[in-house]
């Protein structure tokens, strides 16, 4: 589910914005069903170096993903404020594991830059856009890159 | 409202459970165990289809389902007698419906040949014995009332009360359109009588009040009212009363009858005059009554008994249509109770409460009640296997016909309930074995004569419920197999060596590899080069087994076994590289700890076991999931004989076994994709999830992704 079908465009974007590895991230909150403490996951054999392995939610047996391995920032850091978003992307659920949830932030959605082309090994494709809160750029993540499971997520 | 796509569904979805009741009384009428009723009920069937058929334009449908009704209100009128051959044109009939149904649900191919053969089949029962016509229809009327007989009057004139209710309005019929298509058929006269409306102020536009009161006059005058009011029946009150006299009373007369909304209907109590209209006292909520056709109709007697069901022979439980969805999201739910339940067990279990404590009692009764509401829960997903049967036995019949034999199929134990998804997918697998069982294990007429058995084959078709599975018998009172022959053809297509002596049980196992066809001809039916190992697979698909026994000259019986459910499944919890997984049981062999003599290398990673005379692969699961982990495997390890779908054997190379126990089966959501090696997950008591093992693919040597390293394996875990 992309942001422009649950926004129309030019009204405000609510998101949840958290670090990884010292960056901050954002994700609209119509994507966003719980966080989740960190649990102990199962791996996955064959697994991509992002896939975390798989947790129980509440009878379901879904995928966690590290955030911080697919934006190539190496691994999160274990830490009493680590935590799991789970995610509805396209009806299934996926979790992120982040280091820390920050805040809530509204903002306009012309407020939101494209991101502009980064080149070859960029992220731009993994990223919607992006939001200036105060001095910081806040990276608006595009879901639909994470759940994929390709052979190098990250470089 | 409902789209018209819904409703036809809606409509498909009844003609099932139609067909189903309409071959249940072919069953009964054949085994000469019919009812009073049971005739009716067919008719009923037969009737109910026409009716939804017609309001879907499904011409095809309606106008075999007409002459099928034709045929059964002869034999409901005891014109004619329900013989052998009647019933097997019956049963012809009522195969060809549920094809046509079929090819009208998926708009497919009508066959149409096999519907004119039974149609001129058909005819010959409605010619023969009577006179041809509409007067046929009339002749029960002249049976019961001489007087009519006697003078039928040109015009038959009616009276008619016709007083909508709500529902036919929200079903979206106009009674001003149904009075002008009587109107169109006779000559007619109407008045309406708005004395029960209300003021204005209290008008309730979903409360219908008006009552319309005719005369109609026109040929067969009670027919074609039938006709007109078929698709509102139930939805209004429609009286319908011979008139004798010739001068039709003035509608306005009918004006007495001004609150009444149900004169109880009663088929056989005919007025010969006008009746007598008193307004009812009572009002009542009941259902709407029938339309009372007329009276002297045996027709009546079959309208009405949808919903008064009287003389039902197996009165049918009220059910409840439900969106699987919603059940499956109940199953889940309840799955998930039960884990609850045994995480909350161990949280008090470590508390070491004093051990008279009333918390341990409350929770072995929250035990109790948790099982006894997944019990329940799973038995909504189960079905009878009836459907699937009868399915079965319209297969046996035309595989009878097409072979030129004569069969008869034998149900047992139809009431036996299996999760619908096994039925589902069990169709395809016993449809086959049917086939077979009729074309290469039943003998010619002629043989079965020559051999003292009855000419008519027998296939029986048993389920029972046998510790936790479900037992599933095709067996057939042919010659047996051949075992001479299958070694001989095995040989010829080289599947086994020539020189093989193979005990009997293992010859007829043969059966069950890929490539056989004992047939020499091959006929339209089975043998297609496809055979015994597609119906295999086709069980193990399931989680199921299928074995033979054979006795020459009485017969062969396949026996299948499957899980009452696909949800659940028994598995062998194995520990590997600190993880935990399920090895399936219906693949494993046997668990062993090899003695080291029995351990051969191959170059310098691959290993053999040696068991009983045959060298098997030895897989390291742990390598082959690409798992790493700093504990050094242990060389003395234990080992599981798994054997593939394709019937290769390896033994897994496991770090212990822990337990056998029933898994619940979860799909790793996420839209994650395949993962190698591993064909699904499960949740155990403590809410941690085991990966369930895909033995086929482990035991298969060629794999990309062996050389894969991963990673997160050793990720520190932070406590919860």
């Amino acid at each position: 589910m992309t942001d422009e079908t649950t926004a129309p465009v030019g009204g405000v974007l609510e998101c949840v914005s958290f670090s990884v590895n010292g960056q901050t991230y954002c994700l609209n909150i119509m994507s966003i069903r719980e966080i989740r403490r960190w649990a102990n996951v199962t791996t996955l054999p064959h697994a991509d170096s992002h896939v975390l392995g798989v947790i129980n939610l509440r009878g379901n047996v879904i995928p966690v993903y590290d955030l911080a391995v697919h934006f190539g920032l190496g691994k999160t850091a274990d830490g009493q404020r680590n935590v799991v978003i789970i995610a509805d992307i396209e009806g299934e659920s996926i979790g992120l594991l982040v280091e820390s949830v920050s805040e809530i932030l509204t903002v306009a959605r012309t407020d939101v830059q494209e991101t502009p082309p980064l080149g070859k090994d960029g992220h731009d494709s993994l990223i919607e856009g992006l939001i200036t809160v105060g001095d910081e750029m806040v990276q608006l993540i595009d879901l639909r890159t994470i759940s994929m499971n390709r052979e190098s997520a990250a470089a | 409202m409902p789209n018209a796509d819904d409703i036809r569904g809606m409509f498909f979805e009844e003609c099932d459970d139609l067909m189903e009741a309409l071959f249940e009384g072919l069953n009964l009428l054949e085994n000469d165990e019919a009812e009073d009723d049971t005739v009716n009920a067919i008719f009923r069937s037969v009737h109910s289809i026409k009716g939804g058929a017609g309001a879907f334009k499904l011409d095809d449908l309606v106008s075999f389902a007409h002459k099928f009704e034709t045929v059964l209100d002869e034999l409901r009128a005891e014109r004619i007698n329900a013989d052998a051959p009647l019933i097997a044109v019956m049963f012809g009939a009522a195969d060809h419906l549920a094809h046509l149904i079929e090819a009208c649900r998926d708009d497919g191919e009508i066959d149409l040949d096999r519907g004119t053969a039974l149609l001129s089949d058909l005819d010959g029962y409605i010619s023969a014995d009577n006179s041809p016509g509409d007067d046929f229809v009339f002749e029960p009327m002249a049976l019961d009332f001489g007087e009519l007989e006697a003078a039928p009057p040109p015009d038959d004139v009616v009276g008619i009360q016709f007083q909508p209710f709500a529902k036919l309005y929200q079903n979206g019929h106009d009674p001003l359109l149904l009075i002008a298509a009587l109107k169109a058929r006779g000559t007619l006269e109407v008045a309406v009588d708005h004395a029960a409306l209300p003021s204005l102020s209290d008008y309730n536009p979903d409360d219908p009040k008006l009552v319309f009161s005719m005369t109609f006059s026109a040929q067969d005058a009670e027919l074609v009212v039938e006709e007109v009011f078929e698709f509102v029946e139930g939805i209004c009150r429609l009286e319908v009363t011979p008139i004798i006299s010739d001068d039709p009373p003035p509608p306005g007369d009918f004006n007495d009858f001004e609150t009444t909304i149900d004169a109880p209907a009663d088929d056989h109590d005919v007025p010969t005059d006008l009746p007598d209209f008193e307004p009812e006292a009572e009002q009542t909520i009941a259902p709407a009554p029938q339309p009372d056709a007329p009276p002297a109709k045996p027709a009546a007697e079959a309208k009405s008994g949808k919903s008064s069901g009287k003389g039902e022979s197996t009165a049918a439980q009220p059910t409840l249509r439900v969106e699987l969805d919603k059940v499956d999201r109940l199953i889940n739910t309840v799955g998930e109770l039960i884990i609850n339940q045994a995480m909350i067990a161990q949280r008090i279990d470590q508390l070491e409460l004093p051990g008279d404590s009333d918390l341990e009692a409350d929770m072995t009764d929250y035990k109790m009640l948790a099982r006894d509401l997944q019990e329940g829960v799973m038995s909504i997903r189960a079905q009878p296997v009836k459907t699937l049967f009868q399915r079965m036995a319209r297969i046996t019949r035309e595989a009878g016909s097409a072979t030129g034999k004569s069969v008869r199929m034998n149900m047992i134990g139809e009431s036996t309930e299996v999760d619908k998804t096994v039925i589902e997918r069990l169709a395809d697998p016993l449809t086959h074995m049917i086939r077979n069982a009729v074309d290469h294990g039943l003998e010619s007429k002629e043989k079965r004569i020559e051999s003292g058995k009855p000419e008519t084959g027998e296939i029986s078709l048993s389920a029972s419920h046998s510790s936790g599975n479900v037992k599933i018998d095709v067996a057939d009172d042919g010659a047996g197999l051949n075992r001479e022959r299958i070694l001989d053809i095995a040989i010829t297509k080289g599947l086994i060596p020539k020189d093989s002596d193979l005990p009997d049980a293992e010859i007829d196992k043969l059966l069950f590899l890929q490539g056989f066809s004992t047939n020499d001809e091959v006929s339209e039916l089975s043998g297609r080069g496809v055979g015994m190992d597609v119906v295999k697979r086709g069980v193990e698909a399931l989680g199921g087994r299928i074995s033979i026994a054979s006795t020459p000259g009485k017969g062969t019986k396949f026996s299948i076994v499957l899980p009452l459910t696909l949800a659940v499944m028994d598995g062998i919890v194995i520990s590997v590289a600190r993880e935990t997984m399920i090895v399936p049981i219906t693949a494993v062999i046997e668990t062993l700890r090899p003695e080291a003599v029995d351990v051969h290398h191959i170059g310098k990673d691959q290993k053999m076991l040696m068991i009983r005379g045959e060298y098997v692969p030895i897989v390291s699961v742990r390598a082959r999931l690409g798992m790493t982990d700093p504990i050094q495997e242990a060389d003395e390890k234990v080992l599981v004989l798994v054997e593939g779908s394709d019937h290769k054997r390896c033994a897994l190379c496991v770090d212990g076994i822990q337990d056998q126990r029933q898994v619940v089966i979860k799909a790793v959501g996420g839209n994650y994709g395949h993962i190698p090696g591993v064909s699904a997950a499960t949740i155990m008591g403590n809410g941690q999830i085991a990966l369930i093992l895909d033995t086929d693919h482990l035991s298969t040597t060629d794999d990309a992704h062996l050389a894969m390293p991963v990673s997160p394996a050793e990720r520190g875990l932070i406590a919860p």
